[in-house]
């Protein structure tokens, strides 16, 4: 089909399969102008909108991924800490809080730094909004932290041979000190599991698409993450039950980031595997593997501890990292935007649902 | 809190006292001719500030690429050629054989049976190319995933059932930025952008941008309703394509018009928003299409995020459960 008198002057067209539903709609035009190379991709078989995102990802750095990492080695290093105030175990007690509320402190610092006004952060707390996961986790965020200070404050006094100068509140301190160990670790698994939920609440598609199993893959990456420092820390008779944490940790993780990737739709969870997400993605599964074999077998050890609990840590992290990294670029290509949403319509419509379309015929 | 999902009013559901009739637009795509008039008067009346680098982005005649902070109005450019004109009306055609939901009684009797086969679908414009022009904005959803997930509380339902910032509240957090299935609001950057030399006086002379750091979207004019004035874009609009008014009649107005087109046998009009039971609820922003939604940027099938945020909460809660059991079991099960 001719449409111009100058067709004949053009290179020849390539020779390509037009698929019905094909890419169209984008700017790109194949008349070659000789200049160009022919681009070695095949071309996506969607339309989009001269291939520009549909949805915007959250304009949130990697400080966010470390919040999410640090909140979870929190959030277990807590739940660690009243286990060993309840079991009589005062070594892991100490350094559990003391790791909590580390943590915590960065965690929130980075929080707030990602802040477009981080002078506006206590703006926060204004209100109480159940429909904000963000909301619902600064308050649990703030509540967490309130009890994990007090009881790493009451930790730092005994190091220091009562030496804060507190004057008549040590003796509140010291009654308090029990109860706060508690309060800190009544917030920790809220704390570790509401990130998921703030992810998954979002039109961000990979990150949506695994709201299902991503609360059990981030209390899990959050257990053997906070066990695994618990691990580095503290000598081995104390850390018994760190470590049949992390082997419970690494179990969870693995099963629930396995079932994650299977249940989602298989466009979304391609950035799970593909570029440095995935990269990150498939470190993470290796080290957690190692760290939790390294706990199994040699856990007795300090020297293996360790070394397994560093494991653990970069796995969480790597978990977190990677996690963050497959939904933004899912936000940034529309075709994980477009291709589900599509499909899903394309099958509602095929069982007969044809109410609920966004377009209709009048 | 209101519902999370399906048909209601939004601003009876936020509890407003003096509620007005629910606002919103109507803009048929159909009639839009480019000239980005709406765009302009946006950005003058809302003081935003420049947008992007003042490169031409080689996408047709649309140089702006698509909403964001500092631009609230967008107008989308497509060109098509002949194929998928006639892919774009089987498209539509198949909606209307699906028996894709029509909004209230359909206007006329002529208008009600699928019996478009037998339409002259000789289209009365150009058959063998055409350029789609249309004007997008912020769709006001029923169910707004920006204002839901909204920690702050800056995002804000209206009087009108509109959804607005407050500049002075928002802390920049960026959750309603994913929280958007249509990527519309976003967080602005400072907006410096690097300028040509010889024009480097002219920009110097640019002011301060003005809510850095702040999320940033269309407020449907928030400040001219209450004054009982029309929003600026649709003030602007030389065509009436973008039209202005109380959501209902915008919704019956679209009706109309997309029935008028097919008789014409268009049958590639649709409509985008108009449907309440959708995954947001319907949207306060009606657009007529004249291909897929995707083709003007626009989700196939958009689904407000907070609709399974119960299912959400529950999930959490189990993960929780299991966390704790894991810790209770690692301390209880025997001194390992
Ligand atoms: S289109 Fe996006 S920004 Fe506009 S109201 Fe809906 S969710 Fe909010
Ligand atoms: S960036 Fe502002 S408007 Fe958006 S969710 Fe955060 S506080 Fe609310
Ligand atoms: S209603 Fe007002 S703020 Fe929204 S796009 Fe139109 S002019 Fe801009």
């Amino acid at each position: 089909m001719t449409h111009s008198e100058f067709d004949s002057f053009r290179p020849p067209e390539p020779a390509r399969r037009r698929r019905a539903g094909g890419k169209r709609g984008t700017g790109r035009r194949d008349v070659g102008d000789g200049s160009r190379e022919m681009p070695m991709v095949p071309e996506p078989e969607f339309t989009s909108y001269y291939g520009r995102p549909v949805v915007k990802p959250a304009p949130w750095t990697e400080d966010v991924a470390a919040y999410l990492f640090l909140g979870g080695v929190a959030a277990g290093s807590a739940l660690l800490g009243l286990g060993g105030q309840l079991t009589g175990r005062p070594t892991l007690r100490r350094n559990a809080r003391l790791s909590a509320l580390t943590a915590v402190s960065f965690g929130a610092v980075a929080l707030v730094k990602d802040l477009g006004r981080p002078e506006r952060f206590l703006n926060m707390l204004r209100t109480i909004k159940l429909t904000s996961p963000m909301s619902v986790g600064s308050w649990i965020l703030s509540a967490f932290s309130v009890g994990t200070a007090v009881s790493a404050a009451a930790e730092v006094d005994r190091m220091t041979g009562a030496r804060l100068p507190l004057g008549p509140l040590r003796n509140l301190l010291q009654a308090v000190e029990g109860p706060a160990g508690f309060e800190a670790a009544l917030f920790a698994g809220p704390l570790a599991a509401y990130t998921a939920v703030l992810l998954g609440d979002t039109a961000t598609p990979t990150w949506n698409a695994a709201h299902e199993e991503l609360p059990f893959v981030f209390v899990s990456s959050a257990a053997l993450a906070s066990a695994g420092l618990a691990m580095i820390t503290t000598p081995v008779q104390e850390a018994g039950p760190a470590r049949k944490l992390a082997v419970l940790g690494v179990m969870g993780d693995v099963v629930a980031m396995r079932v994650m990737g299977h249940r989602m739709d298989p466009v979304v969870a391609e950035p799970l595997h593909q570029g440095k997400a995935g990269v990150m993605l498939k470190w993470s599964e290796r080290l957690a593997a190692a760290g939790g074999l390294g706990t199994l077998l040699g856990g007795r050890n300090r020297a293996v501890a360790a070394a397994s609990g560093l494991a653990l840590l970069a796995a969480s992290a790597l978990t977190r990292f990677g996690v963050f990294e497959a939904g933004l670029s899912s936000a940034r290509d529309p075709r994980y935007t477009i291709e589900p949403q599509k499909n899903r319509l394309a099958a509602r419509r095929a069982a007969g649902i044809t109410g609920d379309s966004i377009t209709t015929a009048g | 809190m209101g519902q999370l999902s399906g048909p209601t009013d939004p601003a009876a559901d936020a509890r407003w006292e003096d509620q007005q009739p629910r606002k919103g637009f109507f803009t048929d795509t159909s009639i839009c001719i480019g000239c980005k008039a709406c765009e302009v008067a946006c950005k003058e009346w809302n003081h935003n500030p420049q947008d992007g680098n003042l490169e031409l982005l080689e996408s047709s005649y649309d140089n702006t690429g698509g909403l964001g902070a500092s631009t609230w109005r967008h107008v989308a450019f497509v060109e098509q050629g002949q194929e998928r004109i006639t892919e774009a009306r089987e498209s539509g055609r198949a909606l209307v054989n699906l028996g894709m939901p029509r909004i209230g009684p359909p206007p006329t009797a002529a208008s009600a049976g699928p019996d478009l086969a037998n339409v002259d679908t000789t289209p009365p414009d150009t058959a063998d190319f055409r350029w789609l022009m249309s004007s997008d904005v912020c769709k006001h959803c029923t169910h707004a995933g920006c204002l839901d997930v909204c920690p702050t509380g800056a995002l804000f339902r209206t009087e009108f059932g509109t959804v607005v910032v407050q500049d002075d509240v928002c802390n920049g957090c960026g959750t309603c930025v994913a929280g958007c299935p249509f990527g519309v609001i976003e967080r602005r950057s400072d907006g410096m952008v690097a300028v040509a030399a010889q024009r480097e006086e002219q920009h110097a002379k640019h002011p301060a941008v003005p809510n850095v750091g702040v999320a940033q979207k269309c407020t449907l004019c928030y400040d001219r309703l209450v004054n009982d004035e029309t929003p600026a874009c649709a003030k602007a609009c030389p065509t009436t394509s973008i039209k202005f008014g109380n959501h209902d009649d915008m919704v019956e107005t679209a009706r109309e018009r997309v029935v008028s087109l097919h008789q014409q046998g268009l049958t590639e009009a649709r409509l985008y928003g108009a449907n309440e039971l959708d995954g947001v609820g319907g949207t306060g922003a009606v657009f007529l299409l004249l291909d897929e939604p995707e083709v003007y940027g626009l989700p196939p099938d958009p689904r407000v995020p907070t609709a399974d945020l119960p299912q959400m909460y529950r999930r959490a809660g189990m993960a929780v459960a299991g966390m704790v059991a894991a810790a209770a079991l690692a301390f209880l099960g025997g001194r390992a």
